[in-house]
């Protein structure tokens, strides 16, 4: 490979923590002064989505609400403006039924309303997905951690879990920051970045654990830089394609599975870009050698022995 | 160079003609249908049925087709959705009450793909529409009552071992009894270790007081909780077949909570007030002169006009049997007076218990007492202030039959002297009913409107479609011959995705067609890795049939490693996830494998097809 080719990323690695940094504490903020904005899978409360023939009057369905005994429901346009979602956060299997019925029956134009869904979950429930959500978030970390530290090296693990860490606290920060729902599916999106980032991630070390091992006489920024140009490409046309992908998902995939999608965009974008200048600033900060890497042979190893 | 053994060809052709079988019922609508069965097992569906519900449909003005009879139940088609619901109606009309007409998708599954045992994905309800339930069971409930049931041992027996000073309390899952000598306490241990062999001792000494605290030993606990969730499942699935669902769905989920899903259901309110009729049954005998103050319970009548005939009555606290051991209860007439009557199975363990208990109380009274649970959700202040919700059960216990026992009752036996059939029929479903171990409460609820359900498949297709489209194009137009490689790979892959999807009888739900998408995406991404390795060893000048080679070759451990991460990630999703959540990580596991297995073998089949074994200066990519 010649040297002109090779793009100096690591030159900016100051700007980058720089900028990584600015993310990071904007998302903390965001995430400990506004917090998530739980979706009723983990608040527990009761939702309907009703469709109207016309613009629905949101001002009158709350009206009615607050005539039902229910003046602190959320009503709100989803997707169209024909769509409505109304939560409320009272408990009670029956809630949904009675309201979604209230709301066909007291309707007085033409057409009809259609019930589209209603889901109730009980607080429960709600408080056991969000146990289990961020209980199986850090358990992903810790196997993670775990398996490239056997198949890399220590140091490696500890770069793809920072990564890994940054990522998923830049997208929380986002639904934080902008108050999106985050519910079950957006959960699922998150462990779903933790995974592609880290593939991402992988990919870089396994080329920087081969380079340290092919190149001789050369610096670990150079080494580093290497194989980061080496996997740009690749890099940049997974994440197009994936990209590609998502944006159908978001711009056609319907209201329900907008967040989803959304999160997931946001973490790719994120995870090509920490898999470059997270994972890899990491290594070097760590001050990764050549030795890191050299299999260390046990003595006795090659020699041949007696077993009984 | 790069030349496939024939057999590694044949041996990938092989597998995308079992994919390709196993995927292509997808392709097939299924026909809206209304299934009609009987409402008992024993009751098969005959051609005049089916020729009564074919002339039902007749009568409404619609057309159907493939009107077909396994015995068992009948599945009539018809050509617009939309009067499915109407067809049904009219149907379960013009049938009556014996048989349950359900509204159903018809797998338009060709014969010969059904003989290979290839059949179409299930949809989930957040494409298919319908309700799913969670319900927990109250087995803390179970255990308590399990704890009491052995306290009235103790009780029986120090009063026939007129032991004084003796006194037996239980209290949050322990069952104290205070004694004034060692020795008395030792001979109620022995006792107690006979009779229930289950229990775990603790012995204390309090105030010259001896006190032996048992509890239930876990094993013994998790066994009387699989038995009442196992109880109540068995009675749900019978509840859920009088709703009339085709593919219902009941199953155990954890330790104590029961999931229903109902696909393609409408009515929710019926569904849920049918599953949700969270009752017990009691048989106790009427108070007597012998019966203590404090084994008298008194309850009122069900009926209200009963009620006001005859007010309160006086049962005794401890039930002969509890509804759990009633099999089945069934409406008949009695032979000599042809009046209505209800003929009751129990087990064999209810069967004992009632004989042992009618044949000294011959002309005593019974009573069926019906217990209803509703739940009431309180919030109160726990220890550090913070307000929590409590789920309370509040039972309200009435009796629905109050019968003179005639004779010694063994496992079946029969109340008459029913005033009318309608009546009858009541008192038999309500026995039936009340066949639940222990009381249950909704926890989670979710109901999909059919068109939202609709409206989600048509989504997720066009945004696969589109997404789809998109990565094909980019990769013949970046990659050239070698895109149009990895493009048939894709395709391969997805083809296999939804053949094994379809063979392990996967759910679709959107989350899954998210996943879909997303692997359409990313299934590439071992293609690039090994097109990109080629290019770089062509830009070091090795020749093209050796930078084929290599490149594969040396992606390979990159790809697994890459891999394997990511499917690690997706296990872990599949073990929290609960419904959709669940079927995106099991499309994203599975993609990731199906996805390793075509960018490297399909791919480079193709490559080798192409390229291999020949002299190539340049290459397309």
């Amino acid at each position: 490979m010649n040297s002109e080719k090779i793009i100096n990323f690591m030159g900016r690695r100051y700007l980058a923590v720089v900028f990584s940094a600015v993310m990071l504490a904007v998302s903390v903020g965001a995430l400990a002064v506004k917090g998530l904005n739980f979706g009723l899978d983990f608040t527990g409360g009761t939702l309907i989505e009703m469709h109207y023939p016309e613009t629905a009057d949101l001002e009158a369905i709350r009206t009615q609400l607050r005539d039902q005994g229910y003046p602190s429901a959320i009503v709100a346009n989803f997707g169209s403006d024909q769509d409505v979602v109304i939560r409320i956060q009272a408990d009670g299997e029956k809630v949904g039924d009675q309201v979604a019925a209230v709301l066909v029956e007291s309707y007085a134009s033409e057409g009809e309303v259609i019930r589209k869904r209603t889901e109730y979950v009980g607080s429960q429930i709600g408080d056991e997905f969000a146990n289990d959500g961020g209980l199986g978030m850090l358990f992903a970390l810790a196997v993670v951690m775990v398996y490239v530290a056997l198949r890399f090296q220590f140091k490696f693990s500890v770069g793809a879990v920072v990564a890994l860490v940054h990522d998923v606290t830049i997208v929380l920060g986002m639904f934080a920051l902008f108050q999106l729902d985050f519910d079950l599916t957006v959960l699922a999106a998150v462990l779903a970045v933790i995974g592609y980032s880290l593939n991402d991630t992988i990919v870089v070390f396994d080329r920087v654990r081969e380079n340290f091992r092919v190149i001789r006489k050369a610096e670990p920024i150079e080494v580093i830089n290497i194989s980061l140009t080496q996997t740009l490409e690749r890099t940049l046309m997974t994440s197009f394609t994936t990209l590609l992908v998502l944006s159908a998902l978001f711009f056609v995939g319907g209201e329900l599975i907008h967040n989803f999608a959304l999160s997931l965009l946001v973490g790719i974008v994120v995870g090509t870009y920490s898999s470059i200048y997270v994972a890899a600033n990491i290594l070097l900060t760590m001050n990764i050698t050549k030795e890191d890497l050299m299999q260390i042979e046990k003595e006795g190893e090659d020699q041949e022995s007696l077993m009984p | 160079m790069n030349r496939y053994p024939l057999w590694k060809y044949l041996l990938i052709l092989a597998v995308i003609t079992v994919g390709v079988i196993y995927a292509l019922p997808n392709i097939y609508p299924p026909d809206p249908a209304i299934q009609i069965s009987g409402s008992s097992a024993a009751l098969d569906i005959d051609d005049r049925t089916m020729t009564k519900a074919e002339q039902a449909i007749k009568e409404l003005g619609v057309d159907y087709f493939g009107a077909e009879n396994s015995g068992t139940s009948g599945l009539i088609r018809l050509y617009d959705r939309s009067m499915q619901l109407s067809v049904q109606r009219k149907v379960q009309e013009a049938l009556g009450s014996d048989y349950v007409v359900a509204v159903n998708l018809a797998p338009t599954t060709p014969q010969w793909l059904l003989d290979l045992g290839a059949g179409p994905m299930k949809l989930g309800l957040d494409l298919a529409g319908g309700v799913h339930f969670l319900l927990e069971v109250d087995t803390a409930r179970v255990l308590t009552e399990e704890l009491e049931s052995i306290e009235d041992t103790v009780e029986k027996h120090i009063r026939s071992e007129r032991l004084h000073g003796v006194d037996a309390r239980v209290h949050d899952g322990i069952m104290t009894i205070t004694t004034d000598t060692d020795e008395q306490r030792m001979k109620l241990t022995d006792f107690l270790r006979k009779e229930v062999p289950e229990l775990q001792y603790e012995r204390v000494e309090q105030g010259g007081k001896f006190l032996l605290n048992a509890t239930m030993s876990d094993a013994y606990i998790r066994q009387k909780e699989d038995y009442a969730v196992s109880q109540n499942l068995t009675t749900l699935r019978n509840r859920v077949n009088e709703i009339g669902v085709a593919e219902p769905m009941v199953q155990r989920q954890g330790r104590n909570r029961i999931v229903v899903e109902l696909p393609g259901i409408q009515d929710t309110a019926r569904a849920k007030s049918i599953i949700g009729k969270t009752a017990n049954l009691e048989f106790r005998l009427e108070a007597n002169e012998t019966t203590f103050t404090s084994q008298r319970e008194e309850f009122p009548w069900r009926d209200e006009l009963k009620q006001s005939r005859s007010g309160n009555n006086v049962v005794e606290k401890r039930p002969v049997i509890t509804g759990s051991m009633v099999t089945n209860a069934q409406i008949g007439y009695d032979p000599d007076t042809s009046l209505p009557q209800v003929n009751i199975t129990l087990d064999s363990q209810g069967g004992t218990a009632m004989h042992r208990r009618t044949r000294d109380n011959v002309g005593r009274r019974m009573a069926v007492v019906f217990i209803e649970y509703k739940t009431e959700i309180k919030r109160q202040r726990s220890g550090d202030g913070e307000e929590e919700i409590v789920y309370e059960q509040i039972p309200q216990a009435s009796i629905i039959s109050f019968p003179v026992i005639q004779g010694a009752l063994g496992r079946s036996f029969r109340i008459t002297g029913i005033d009318n059939p309608a009546e009858a029929s009541e008192l038999a479903l309500l026995l039936r009913a009340g066949a639940l171990a222990a009381p249950m409460g909704f926890v989670e609820e979710r109901t999909i409107g059919p068109s939202l359900g609709a409206e989600n498949i048509a989504l997720g297709v066009k945004s696969v479609q589109i997404g789809l489209a998109l990565v094909l194009v980019f990769m013949l137009f970046y990659y050239k011959v070698f895109g149009f490689a990895a493009n048939i790979a894709l395709a391969v892959n997805l083809t296999l995705l939804i053949a094994i999807m379809s063979m392990f009888g996967a759910t679709l739900t959107l989350p899954g067609i998210a996943g879909i998408v997303l692997t359409v995406g990313m299934a590439v991404d071992a293609n690039v890795l090994i097109f990109s390795r080629i290019r770089e060893e062509l830009a070091n000048g090795v020749p093209p049939q050796t930078a084929i080679k290599s490149g594969f070759e040396r992606a390979l451990e990159t790809i697994l490693d890459a891999n394997i991460t990511t499917f690690i990630v997706a296990i872990i999703l599949y073990g929290i996830g609960t419904g959709s959540v669940k079927g995106f990580a099991v499309t994203l596991a599975i993609g990731i494998v199906t996805s390793v297995f075509t960018a490297t073998t399909c791919t480079r089949a193709i490559v080798n097809l192409i390229y291999g074994g020949r002299r190539v200066n340049k290459l397309w990519i």
